[in-house]
């Protein structure tokens, strides 16, 4: 089979499993939808891997292939294929894709056993793989946009997954507007590439372009600011993150899913298969890098500061995302992707330790109530620490090496871009601070009321409460369920965390300088055209930066262990000595109160006006105007109508006698 | 042929089925008097077709009488129709559809 057959049968088995689930959820019993939703997406997994293998069978500048299944639109000149591109990127991406939402399935499989809603779930998670995969696989714009929205569906469908929670509906309407927002600025730059390029199709408009534009035409810097509102809306970066932290009300697994591994890198991916145009537009590439570069910092900042677990865990994703944005907008397109990588393993790993910490604290999410869980939980302990220790970038775990290519390809293009070098050192250190703030706060420390009990064998179970307002839950549609599950008694969980762990620690190793360069050489078929293919930091650069990393990451290691380890009093003395600043990070730079008094105030503001005066007076007057004339004319015209059968006859006969006398006259 | 006559006498027939339409109360003989001004027509027709030698109006006046016929069967249909129902067999009554 080619690589694009088994390409389609990547995007086939996800949408079947989808619509298997969707149709049979009555006749599914116990975790029969878990298994069907799990088992179509590792066949998708099997099946990325034979498109892998098949597009290593082939020469290397022959590895871009596209293939359509029908003709989607065709009119006056536009000409739009239901196709597909498999290149090195997308087989990369369909590869991140399908093996971390495998695991994150079999997680769920056991995690959302209890819940009412379990069929529902698979159903909704297995069209996020679908949607997802739409979008890695598109051939063209329009293929693209459609992928991107089937996305932001799914996401809104998750994030609001317990549907009888005030707050997580409110979330998903949120992180609904706001990639919407995004959508729209992807449509736009898909009307101007179409309107100065005449083709949607992807290979086709890169083509076009080199050959139109110049170097930093309006329009191209146009498009590419465009493309970037997409991206960056989907990606959390700022000022369209403010979405992410909210959309932690939905499941644990959906967080990892999609809010962590898959669906926000869907921006970074957007930036790198767009690289041509954002090469003709550098003026847009370092607008893309220094946003990506406020939004590693800013969201570092928060972390630091924020309480609830699962939003911890959500700020380090947007400032790894803000990592992933600067390297692919300097051009530093395999560094990124790989950050792509690993960040999705432990990232997706974290979440999945976190689930199982909350359940352990019947779904209690405030890492102030936690402690002490080395003893009672020693599978996810451990596993956490993986986690952190990857996000903190500890030498030789991925997170390593794949952070450091970034920056030391930011120092070697020089200039302004020392910034992005320097501000991500800064960026990595508040990392490993706050990755280890949740590595200690969980684990260490005396043990809290709930870990006592566990290591007595005994899961507690609360009333299940929101654990954002404290409201009672209705039960009724799922939320978590009556049973909570731990990694340490399903192992369906422990596998797939014990995968993402292996992953999360050793996946760097794919790429050490000077050793291997395993996914750069892959992805060079897609990049080989790029003007930074030749711009590679030299192996000593290179070392010199991991070394200035590992320095770094210790560094953070050792500050966060001093604080909540060796002297536990020493942040709230802190927070007490600094309240400003405790409260502005608490409050999260207060992004949503500046959206909320920006946007969502003068735009219920312009509606009440027209409400009160537009539609009241004008749009009102013109219906019951027209109301009016009609009701009038009918008054009128009723009076002939008097059920007099006689009458009307002879109105007939003098009519017609009229008539005749007219003629008469005329004629005569 | 002079059609003088004819006509005087068709446009006669025509007068009386139409005064009797306009003045009587019973829907019967507002019937007759419709079927009346329909031959009053068909009269004319013939006498026309005749003086005029073409035998089209002589055609038209067959289909007119089929016409007539259809009309009658429907109309005595209903006037049957509210006679069993008990309805006042008198067209000023019968004045439902006044707006």
């Amino acid at each position: 089979m080619s690589a694009t057959s088994w390409a389609w049968l990547v995007l086939a088995l996800p949408l079947a499993g989808s619509m298997v689930i969707a149709c049979g959820w009555r006749a599914l019993p116990g975790r029969t939808a878990g298994w069907i939703g799990t088992g179509a997406i590792t066949l998708a997994f099997i099946c990325s891997l034979g498109a892998l293998i098949q597009l290593q069978g082939e020469p290397s500048d022959a590895r871009e292939l596209t293939d359509s299944l029908y003709s989607y639109a065709s009119a006056a000149g536009l000409d739009i294929q239901l196709g597909i591109l498999v290149d090195p990127l997308s087989v990369f991406m369909c590869l991140v894709v399908t093996g971390v939402s495998a695991l994150i399935h079999l997680y769920s499989l056991a995690y959302m056993d209890s819940d009412r809603g379990y069929s529902r779930f698979f159903s909704y998670l297995n069209f996020f793989v679908f949607s997802m995969l739409l979008l890695v696989l598109a051939g063209n714009f329009v293929i693209l946009i459609v992928g991107w929205a089937f996305v932001g569906f799914a996401s809104y469908a998750l994030i609001s997954f317990w549907y009888r929670r005030y707050t997580a509906t409110t979330a998903g309407m949120k992180a609904f507007v706001i990639n919407v927002v995004g959508d729209v600025g992807l449509v736009l730059a898909a009307f101007f590439i179409f309107r100065e390029l005449g083709t949607f199709d992807f290979l086709a408009s890169f083509d076009a372009a080199r050959e139109t534009f110049t170097t930093n035409e309006g329009v191209v810097v146009a498009i590419c600011l465009l493309i970037c509102v997409g991206a960056f809306a989907k990606s959390a970066q700022v000022p369209l993150h403010t979405w992410l932290p909210d959309a932690m009300e939905g499941p644990t697994p959906v967080s990892a899913l999609i809010h962590a591994a898959t669906m926000v890198t869907a921006g970074v991916y957007l930036i790198a298969r767009m690289f041509p145009l954002f090469e003709l537009a550098p003026t847009a590439a370092d607008i893309a890098a220094f946003l990506g570069l406020a939004t590693l910092l800013i969201a570092a900042t928060i972390a630091l500061a924020v309480t609830d677990l699962k939003r911890i865990i959500a700020y380090s994703t947007m400032s790894q995302i803000g990592y992933m944005i600067v390297g692919v907008s300097i051009g530093a397109y395999g560094a990124g992707l790989f950050h792509l990588m690993t960040h999705a393993f432990f990232k997706a790993l974290l979440f999945m330790a976190a689930g199982s910490v909350i359940a352990a604290m019947a779904n209690r999410q405030n890492i102030d109530l936690m402690g002490g869980f080395w003893r009672a939980m020693p599978f996810t302990s451990r596993l956490l620490i993986v986690g952190c220790l990857a996000l903190a970038a500890f030498p030789f775990t991925s997170g390593f090496f794949s952070k450091d290519e970034i920056l030391v390809f930011a120092a070697d293009r020089g200039g302004m871009y020392w910034i992005f070098a320097i501000g991500g050192y800064l960026g990595a250190l508040l990392t490993a601070f706050y990755s280890f703030r949740i590595g200690f706060r969980v684990v260490t420390g005396e043990p809290v009321a709930e870990a006592r009990e566990l290591e007595r064998g005994h899961i507690v179970h609360a009333e299940p409460e929101n654990p954002a307002t404290g409201e009672r839950e209705d039960v009724d549609v799922g939320f978590p369920g009556p049973e909570h599950h731990i990694a340490e008694r399903e192992w369906p969980m422990r596998v797939a965390m014990a995968v993402l762990g292996f992953g999360a620690l050793f996946a760097g190793l794919i790429q050490i300088p000077g050793v291997d360069d395993v996914l750069e050489s892959f992805l060079e078929p897609t990049f080989e055209s790029s003007i930074f293919h030749d711009t590679v930091p030299t192996d000593s650069a290179a070392w010199i930066g991991l070394g200035v990393g590992a320095v770094i990451a210790l560094a953070g290691i050792w500050f966060a262990y001093l604080c909540y380890v060796r002297r536990p009093g020493i942040t709230a003395r802190m927070v007490e000595r600094l309240p400003r600043a405790h409260r502005f990070l608490f409050n999260k730079w207060y992004f949503d109160e500046v959206q909320d008094a920006l946007v969502y105030r003068p735009a219920i503001a312009v509606g009440r006006f027209s409400n009160a005066v537009f539609e009241r007076f004008v749009v009102d007057g013109i219906v019951q105007g027209a109301v009016g004339v009609a009701r009038g004319a009918g008054a009128v015209v009723r009076g002939a109508q008097s059920g007099f059968v006689r009458a009307y006859a002879l109105l007939l006969v003098g009519g017609f006698l009229a008539l005749g006398v007219y003629f008469l006259v005329v004629s005569s | 042929m002079d059609v003088t006559w004819y006509i005087v006498l068709s446009a006669l027939l025509f007068a009386i089925g139409a005064g009797g339409v306009l003045i009587r109360r019973s829907p019967l003989v507002i019937l007759l008097c419709l079927e009346l001004m329909l031959n009053a027509g068909n009269l004319a027709l013939v006498a026309f077709s005749r003086s005029s030698g073409n035998e089209e109006g002589q055609v038209f006046a067959l289909i007119v009488m089929v016409v007539a016929a259809c009309e009658v069967v429907v109309g005595l249909g209903l006037i049957v129709a509210m006679f069993r129902r008990r309805i006042p067999l008198n067209v000023d009554d019968i004045r439902e559809l006044r707006g």
